[in-house]
């Protein structure tokens, strides 16, 4: 049976430690958690405030469109062609030929979700609630930071899960460049025709990319003001917003 | 033919096209595989998130399991579903049905929600006039809400369709035959220089028939409600 000589493959204590002969899976998944959070760091850095001034001046607005058409791009496509540019220019035994252009591809890849979620959070703030903090005398940059940010909350933790979720699978085919990452057991299981570590690798990055999104789940709860998810811990049941409707992978949000 | 320098020696990036012409038989292959690939899932979950979106909007108990559940399978990457399908259904590890399996999951994941909140989306007042008119329960679904809620499905189809044919490339890294090949071709042939022209045709094609499908939806929209149009 596949399934057993899969969960032996997961369960050999070997596999996870490395040897001179091969990479563990802890070395790797450290790794694949490396290129991701480097990458969602970069990507916050741009999409975040971007999308909070976009969204607050209501002015470049082509600016989420452009950022959306970049979705219609073959991300293994890109990811080759930048390998093919770029890796030339290094030499050596570092990784970094493979690394830059990787990261870039993920950056490009998490900056629409984030961006674009950002912006429509903040454009969706009822206009009522914006007049009423400035007639109560906040500054424009008083409203952006302590109204419009977090009503936007749950919009803008839905775009950065979704772009975390790319990330993670994203960084997955980076192996195929070929970079280190726990795609390299399901590469290698192929080449080597060792269907186990190519199945066992495959879990290990479903799983990582559940327990990811489960984390970022649990920060969400905590993160997002009570008033706004109507979640109380006693009393009436929770009124599901329209806001939370929108959250997650709504279409109407990635073809804003 | 299928050889890198061919007719062809030319590694500039605006080669492609004579490199299209050169493997013209293959590419045009390769295309037609990606397009099938990326259309039949689609319209698989389609017909599989419709039944379920119906039943999400009859029973308001069955929505948040059913949006958990498809959440947690979307939240999945693709190239780890295309290889955890084949031991979970008994096929052998590298049947070339395990990725349209794959796409039809995502499909379905994604829609069944898009399905529920389109239906949702239908007034609560047009409900009540349909069956004031004598509409019965499946007569109301198919005349009434569904039509009204094909802007909000298409709208998802679209994103699912756009997403496909950016995944099914991703078959190709582990040898499906699709336009992904052509990646796999390109980077091959990279070392020690690198060849552009099979990448940039590989970029290109994709990003051609996302356009293409995306606008065929569009079209197929317009068709299906055409109140829009006279309403503006």
């Amino acid at each position: 049976m596949i399934i057993t000589r899969v969960f032996n493959w997961l369960t050999d204590g070997d596999n996870w430690k490395d040897s001179h002969l091969n990479t563990g899976i802890l070395t790797q998944l450290e790794a694949h958690i490396r290129f991701t959070g480097i990458a969602l760091a970069v990507a916050i850095l741009i999409a975040l405030p971007l999308g909070m001034l976009i969204g607050h001046t209501g002015r470049g607005t082509w600016l989420v469109s452009a950022a959306n058409a970049v979705r219609a791009l073959p991300t293994v496509g890109v990811l080759v062609l930048l390998t093919v540019i770029i890796a030339p220019h290094f030499h050596g035994r570092t990784d970094t030929g493979y690394l830059i252009p990787t990261e870039i591809v993920l950056v490009l890849l998490a900056v629409p979700p984030i961006l674009a979620n950002t912006y429509a959070g903040i454009d969706n703030v009822s206009p009522a609630v914006r007049d009423a903090a400035a007639g109560m005398g906040m500054t424009g940059p008083q409203v952006l930071f302590q109204v419009e940010l977090p009503c936007s909350l749950p919009l803008i933790f839905s775009g950065l899960r979704s772009a975390t979720l790319q990330v993670i699978a994203t960084a997955t085919i980076a192996s195929y460049v070929p970079l280190g990452g726990l795609g390299r057991f399901i590469y290698d299981g192929l080449a080597q025709q060792d269907y186990p570590q190519m199945i066992g690798g495959g879990v290990l990055v479903a799983a990582l990319a559940l327990t990811t999104d489960l984390i970022f789940a649990t920060i969400q709860r905590y993160a997002v003001s009570r008033g706004i998810t109507g979640r109380f811990p006693r009393g009436r049941p929770a009124v599901a917003s329209e806001v939370q409707s929108a959250v997650l992978t709504g279409p109407e949000v990635s073809h804003a | 033919m299928i050889s890198a320098a061919g007719t062809s020696s030319s590694s500039s990036p605006l080669h492609f096209i004579g490199y299209f012409m050169d493997h013209r038989h293959e590419d045009l292959g390769w295309l037609w595989s990606h397009t099938w690939l990326s259309v039949l899932p689609v319209v698989i979950g389609l017909a599989i998130a419709l039944p379920l979106g119906w039943l999400a909007r009859r029973h308001r108990f069955v929505y948040p399991p059913l949006i958990s559940i498809t959440g947690l399978l979307y939240t999945i990457p693709s190239i780890a579903l295309f290889v955890m399908i084949p031991p979970i259904l008994g096929l052998s590890s590298l049947d070339p049905i395990q990725v349209p399996i794959a796409l039809t999951v995502y499909s379905v994941a994604l829609l069944v929600r898009v399905v529920a909140d389109g239906l949702a989306s239908v007034p609560e007042e047009t409900l009540q006039a349909a069956s004031a008119i004598g509409y019965k329960d499946l007569g109301r679904f198919f005349k009434v809400e569904l039509p009204i809620a094909v802007p909000v499905i298409t709208a998802g189809v679209r994103v699912a369709l756009v997403a496909n044919v950016s995944i099914v490339a991703v078959a190709g890294t582990i040898g499906m035959s699709n336009l992904g090949q052509l990646f796999t071709t390109g980077f091959q042939l990279s070392t020690p220089t690198p060849y552009y022209p099979p990448i940039v045709l590989g970029i290109v094609l994709c990003v051609l028939l996302a356009l293409v499908l995306d606008g065929l939806v569009l079209l197929l929209n317009r068709i299906l409600v055409p109140w829009r149009r006279v309403a503006r």
